[in-house]
């Protein structure tokens, strides 16, 4: 039997993980791609939380849900601005992009 | 103020009567090795999941994190199946390794110039980020341990197996009932017609004029 801490843990883990690449990477996709991977862990606690309270009451997969097509969204406009972004600056590095700040 | 502690008895005595179950099926049976062979299942996937996150995250090719990407969604749905989830993990099948994966690789391809392998792949504070990665694991890590122990949860509820496989017929009743989600849901749909329209507009060449 797997305690309920083991899943909570492994998906702390991937969510730092995710949050490694959200910090430190260059390249804009790559930050995109560890943002997906911190949606990801959040998923696995709310499926979690599902399976261990109360699985007759599915509002937890319901917001698994919610979350899924969130990043869905999320990716196509990400992805659709970089390309943008790329066309106009010929960069994706998200330290070059910094119009905004003056 | 006096409704708490009635309310944190009942509930106590709720969960006692839930998690009485019987000991589980042990690898070597008499031998004070509590490993179960779901566990060391758990642990093989949990392991991949974040060996491959890792490779996402530090690989100098762009491409080879997106495919490394596409084997963490994977293992990502292997936890779900052994959650007992079946329909997330096709789900998760379908929306992160069909669609948004294929998503970031068209995108890698098509800005391939920056796709170059000799550069560095961190920005200037690739060490930062590791120390403030860590110190948020450390945290999430004791929220998790100290709020729900092993004593509370150590294993999942046990329920017929009709609940389980009832399940996905009552996730799509929630989403259409009007009493429970289908105004989220709704909102969800217009939400992601909303990013469609508005990607396709952003990603739309401009007019040389």
């Amino acid at each position: 039997m797997i305690p309920l801490w083991w899943y909570l843990v492994v998906a702390a883990l991937l969510f730092c993980i995710g949050l490694y690449g959200v910090m430190a990477r260059r390249n804009a996709v790559a930050i995109l791609m560890a943002v997906e991977l911190m949606l990801n862990a959040v998923n696995i606690n709310l499926i979690a939380f599902w399976r261990y309270t109360d699985p007759a009451d599915t509002t937890g997969m319901a917001w698994a849900i919610f979350v899924l097509a969130v990043a869905a969204a999320e990716a196509a406009v990400g992805l659709a601005l970089i390309i943008s972004i790329y066309r106009s600056r010929d960069s994706v590095v998200a330290e070059e992009l910094d119009t905004l700040k003056y | 103020m006096l409704l708490l502690p009635y309310r944190e008895q009942r509930i106590e005595k709720l969960r006692r009567a839930i998690y009485r179950k019987k000991q589980p099926v042990t690898l070597f049976t008499g031998q004070r090795i509590i490993m179960t062979i779901q566990q060391i299942i758990f642990i093989l996937i949990s392991a991949f999941t974040l060996f491959m996150a890792l490779v996402v995250v530090v690989d100098r090719n762009l491409f080879r994190a997106a495919i490394a990407m596409m084997a963490s969604f994977l293992g990502v749905a292997g936890l779900y199946v052994l959650l007992e989830a079946g329909f997330l993990a096709v789900a998760q099948l379908l929306v992160y390794i069909g669609a948004i994966s294929i998503l970031v690789i068209f995108a890698i391809m098509m800005t391939r110039r920056l796709m170059q392998t000799h550069e560095s792949p961190f920005n200037s504070q690739p060490i930062w980020g590791m120390i403030g990665a860590a110190l948020t694991f450390v945290l999430l890590a004791l929220v998790a341990i100290r709020t729900w122990p092993q004593s509370d949860f150590p294993g999942p509820a046990p329920v017929p197996a009709s609940v389980l496989e009832g399940n996905v017929t009552q996730l799509g009743l929630m989403f259409v009932r009007p009493d429970q989600l289908v105004l989220p849901f709704e909102l969800a749909s217009v939400l992601l017609l909303a990013a469609l329209i508005g990607s396709i507009v952003i990603a739309w060449p401009e007019k040389k004029s």
